[in-house]
């Protein structure tokens, strides 16, 4: 089992979510994250006073899957999320030890 | 000038004992109600929520309280001696108590051919929204009991006062001061106010080099809308008729704000390459302050130069006040308010001229005479406004305290002062 972390546009969130959808990937776990990257930040003025804004809005996903479906579930968070500009987010792929479903207390891929 | 002038000193002297016997107007009188309501919308919810956008979202709701808390507060002050204290006989500084604790005469009273009730709310709502109005002074770190004694020190030792000299027959009144609906008496004295409390207070912790950005620019945009439709009672209110006067000092209202509000983003477009939405909302409000005093005096072009004037000047005294000597009047009151009272004040006395489209100036005086009137009338209030605020400020700090500590100025003042929070988490 891996454990994607994807960090994309706030505005493509629900392409990402349809791409993820088509592929059958059946849950997902959404944050409002703020950060930096190679886009950095902006600055903001009010009323003349500047201020730089290091940190942008992004949208954190979460996405716990089975190793066979690793691949595809890749493909389809780069086919929603990517703009081809700077800023477009990462994806992070990790091992995952162990899953439990709270209500039925299933384990492992079944718990997925 | 002073037909309309000497109608509105004739309602604030001479009643009720002379106006007495007048019939009652209902057109008038339904005008008056109305921009009552108006009035009171201007600070609760309009200025609230626009100041209320401009600070962090952990100040939220000590701004929108302490707005809240002075409309109470005032309103009790205005029975119970304030307005008496402003309208009744009294002299040349300042009026009497005889209508302390009472109000109105009775509900038959009247003030010109409307009803004293009437007259007394509407001038109420003026009351409370120029001590409301300092509240953008000393905002993020001042602590509420504090500013409640300020308030109430303050409505009493110098609203009280400087109103009665212009609008209760004092002695600014019998100078022939053009102060249509509160340039000096409110946005000029708010102002000055407001500086001497940022002066005195200091900055807040971490002004300039912590940014300080607003946290809700939304409820910002929404109060100034509200402030502007508002400002229809405060102008053209003042009239205290349903008549020709009222119209223009509404269409001249208008102008005014409008030009304020273009004049400021194209200045901000053409300086930093952005027009910004604070930009064009704060124009619009200086706009109004510096329409307000001329607004039923001049025409509709003089008020566009008016206009014009508010937002360029305020827009340079924000940046002087703020960026060059670094004071922290947080939310920029006085450049905005109190240099856009003292701009329009003075700028009534030559747009008043008939010459210049305005209702005229009174016999034999001249342009020049009666600038050099108004700039009396700005120099006065400022110097009350200011001399008897720094002394209300001081002695409250050496009695209970002027500010949160530090630790709670970090905390904000939603937590530490009203054990609450402006927007929930999970």
């Amino acid at each position: 089992m891996k454990l994607i972390t994807a960090i994309v546009k706030p505005f493509k969130l629900d392409d990402v979510r349809e791409a993820l959808s088509d592929i059958g990937v059946s849950g997902v776990t959404v944050t409002e994250v703020k950060g930096f990257g190679r886009q950095k930040g902006h600055t903001e003025l009010y009323r003349g006073a500047e201020y730089v804004v290091d940190f942008l809005p992004k949208v954190k996903l979460e996405i716990a899957i089975s190793e066979e479906m690793v691949e595809q579930a890749i493909e389809a968070i780069v086919s929603g999320a990517k703009t081809g500009k700077i800023g477009d987010g990462k994806i992070f792929v990790s091992p995952l030890e162990e899953v439990v479903r709270i209500r039925t207390g299933e384990t492992g891929p079944d718990a997925i | 000038m002073k037909k309309v002038h000497f109608i509105a000193l004739l309602l604030g002297t001479l009643i009720p004992s002379l106006a007495q016997a007048d019939e009652l107007n209902q057109a008038n009188t339904a005008w008056i109600l109305t921009s009552t309501a108006l009035v009171l919308f201007m600070t609760i919810p309009g200025l609230s929520l626009f100041y209320g956008g401009l600070v962090r979202s952990k100040n939220v709701l000590s701004v929108l309280m302490q707005c809240f808390a002075i409309t109470c507060l005032v309103s009790i002050l205005w029975l119970c001696g304030v307005y008496s204290l402003v309208f009744a006989e009294g002299g040349a500084f300042i009026g009497d108590l005889s209508s302390a604790f009472k109000g109105p005469e009775s509900a038959t009273s009247m003030v010109g051919d409307i009803p004293e009730s009437v007259f007394f709310m509407f001038q109420m709502t003026f009351a409370i929204i120029s001590p409301a109005l300092i509240v953008g002074g000393f905002a993020e770190r001042m602590r509420f009991s504090s500013m409640l004694w300020f308030s109430t020190g303050w409505l009493v030792l110098v609203y009280a006062p400087v109103c009665h000299w212009i609008w209760g027959g004092g002695w600014l009144a019998d100078m022939g001061v053009m102060d249509f609906a509160g340039g000096i008496v409110i946005h000029v004295n708010a102002g000055v106010a407001a500086l001497v409390a940022a002066l005195v207070l200091g900055k807040r912790k971490g002004f300039p080099t912590t940014p300080m950005p607003p946290h809700n620019m939304t409820m910002t945009v929404t109060g100034a809308g509200m402030l502007w439709v508002g400002w229809f009672g405060f102008n053209a209110g003042s009239a205290l008729a349903a008549d020709g006067s009222a119209g223009m000092a509404m269409l001249v209202t208008h102008i005014g704000s409008a030009a304020g509000a273009l004049t400021w983003m194209f200045i901000e477009w053409k300086k930093f390459g952005k027009p910004s939405v604070l930009g064009i909302v704060t124009g619009m409000v200086a706009g109004l302050g510096t329409i307000t005093p001329a607004s039923g005096f001049v025409g509709p072009m003089g008020a566009l130069v008016i206009g014009v004037t508010a937002g360029t000047v305020c827009f340079y005294a924000t940046q002087y006040i703020k960026r060059t000597l670094q004071i922290d009047d947080s939310l920029d009151v006085f450049p905005v308010h109190g240099v856009g009272g003292i701009v329009g004040s003075l700028l009534t006395g030559v747009f008043a001229a008939a010459s210049l489209g305005g209702v005229g100036l009174a016999a034999g005086v001249t342009i020049s005479d009666q600038v050099m009137v108004q700039a009396i009338g700005i120099t006065a209030t400022a110097a009350w406004s200011g001399g008897i605020s720094y002394i209300l400020l001081k002695l409250i700090d050496k009695l209970i305290g002027l500010r949160v500590d530090e630790d709670e100025e970090n905390e904000g003042l939603d937590v530490v002062l009203h054990e609450e929070t402006g927007y929930k988490g999970i």
